[in-house]
């Protein structure tokens, strides 16, 4: 597993990389996940906009609604949460798509051309992803400010300036800048456990349509889980 | 051109190969036999380096090929064509960007020469027409004939054959064959066509290996297979049940 991800990332240095199929992948993993991640950045933000509100309140100190809600969707709730969606959504088509290219004997076709299979499957998809996974951080990061704002000024009170301006003192680009790490490894996680599930398909799942599926899942499961614990990591290394 | 010697595979408990030997001339073009089952599929693709055996030794052109490294191997597969069972076009692309894709990724020629060589293969295996429609549009048949015409645009001087003509009626079958032939005279085209097109194949072909619960059971002439008074070979041909 861990020499199909260094092959992978030796590919992505090496030309000729495949720019219609990494447009593609944009399209696909970026693009096509803005939905979904403006839906759920703009509900957590407007959730912790509740339970921040409610917590703070309780010692007196609403004023760092702004700080709690920025620090908590920056560092920990915006990456983890933007892959999480990103792996339901994109991850799981991956390891489908390609399990499927996998028992039709697509990949065989690839590899008899004389072609390495990876350059043409997994390195336009961890190009992408590299790209597009940050940038979507950022917008669920961006929507679910503005969702606590919505909750913490417009309906409880809380000052415009207050929210803003504690959050200004307190969120550091030392901050922003652990959101993005973190958010760049989940985006390599993404692509390269999803990418292998479906890749050997039929050796580690079975064949056949079953086959498929199996390895779908085992790319969904096992994906969210090394987030969470990479999440771990990370957060303990950069604390 | 291509040597086997003494190949064993085995999935789990199931022996598919127990010790195949042969040697195949350049320029030849053997029929492969076999019932369901029997290992045919699975022993191409150990040619094509695509599967490793668990013993024995696999030769093309003196070269042993599960010693191979990646770019040793993807230099013997230049010379390669394949015709998978299931055609094994790309979804996402169109029947021209199939047929296109190996002269494209593989060659520097000018994208007008792509195109007259594409559209003169599906002129050949009857797909002009059907350019524009991606794999999920069209049948079976079309399918196989379009990934035909994909293996062959390269000129490999190595060809397998996984059915070619299954799923195909009679005259398009026949027609496959004889482009077959044709490309395979021009060529000089060393191959192996794995089928149940009995006897038609034997139009094309001058030798037959059948093979049966792992083992080569017949190796020799169309004529002699024929005329084969073995059990095996009467079975398979359908002619006694309780033989085997």
């Amino acid at each position: 597993m861990f020499l199909f991800l260094l092959q992978s990332l030796v590919l992505c240095f090496t030309p000729p990389i495949k720019v219609g199929l990494f447009l593609r992948q944009i399209r696909f993993i970026g693009a096509q996940s803005l939905v979904v991640i403006l839906l759920t950045g703009a509900f957590s933000g407007m959730v912790l906009g509740f339970q921040g509100y409610y917590s703070l309140s309780r010692f007196g100190s609403e004023a760092f609604l702004g700080p709690a809600v920025g620090l908590a969707l920056i560092k920990e709730i915006g990456p983890v949460i933007s892959a999480l969606m990103v792996t339901g959504r994109a991850g799981s088509a991956i390891a489908a798509e390609i399990g499927i290219m996998r028992i039709s004997e697509q990949i065989d076709a690839l590899e008899l051309m004389g072609l390495n299979p990876l350059r043409y499957l997994v390195v336009p998809k961890l190009l992408a992803a590299v790209i597009s996974v940050p940038l979507l951080t950022s917008i669920f990061d961006v929507t679910g400010i503005i969702g606590g704002y919505l909750i913490g000024v417009k309906l409880l009170g809380v000052g415009s300036g207050v929210y803003f301006g504690e959050m200004a003192n307190y969120v550091d680009m030392k901050d922003v800048l652990e959101g993005i790490w973190k958010s760049l490894s989940f985006s390599v996680i993404i692509v390269w456990v999803c990418c292998f599930k479906g890749y050997y398909t039929g050796i580690y799942t079975g064949f056949g349509a079953e086959g498929v599926s199996r390895a779908t899942t085992q790319a969904v499961v096992t994906t969210s889980v090394l987030i969470l614990l990479w999440d771990y990591v990370m957060t303990s290394l950069l604390f | 051109m291509i040597r086997l010697e003494g190949v064993h595979k085995r999935f789990g408990s199931l022996v598919v190969l127990n010790g195949i030997s042969f040697e195949i001339k350049k320029g030849e073009l053997v029929a492969l036999l076999g019932g369901s089952g029997s290992g045919k599929s699975v022993l191409l693709k150990h040619i094509a380096g695509l599967i490793k055996p668990d013993k024995g030794k696999i030769f093309i052109n003196g070269a042993e090929i599960a010693s191979l490294n990646k770019k040793e191997l993807e230099s013997v597969r230049k010379g390669f064509g394949f015709l998978f069972q299931g055609g094994a076009l790309f979804d996402s692309l169109t029947v021209f960007e199939n047929v296109a894709f190996p002269l494209k990724e593989k060659t520097k020629l000018p994208k007008e020469q792509i195109e007259e060589m594409v559209f003169r293969y599906l002129e050949l295996v009857g797909l002009r027409g059907s350019e524009g429609k991606y794999p999920s549009q069209i049948s079976g048949g079309m399918v196989k004939r379009a990934a035909l015409a994909r293996a062959l645009i390269t000129d490999p001087k190595i060809m397998l054959f996984d059915e070619p003509t299954t799923g195909l009626d009679p005259q398009m079958s026949l027609s496959i064959l004889s482009l077959i032939n044709s490309v395979h005279k021009r060529l000089e085209l060393t191959g192996m066509i794995v089928t149940h097109a009995i006897p038609t194949v034997f139009k094309i072909t001058k030798r037959v290996i059948l093979l049966h619960k792992g083992k080569v059971a017949f190796d020799g002439t169309p004529q002699d297979f024929m005329d084969s008074k073995d059990p095996v070979i009467r079975q398979f041909l359908g002619e006694e049940e309780d033989v085997i």
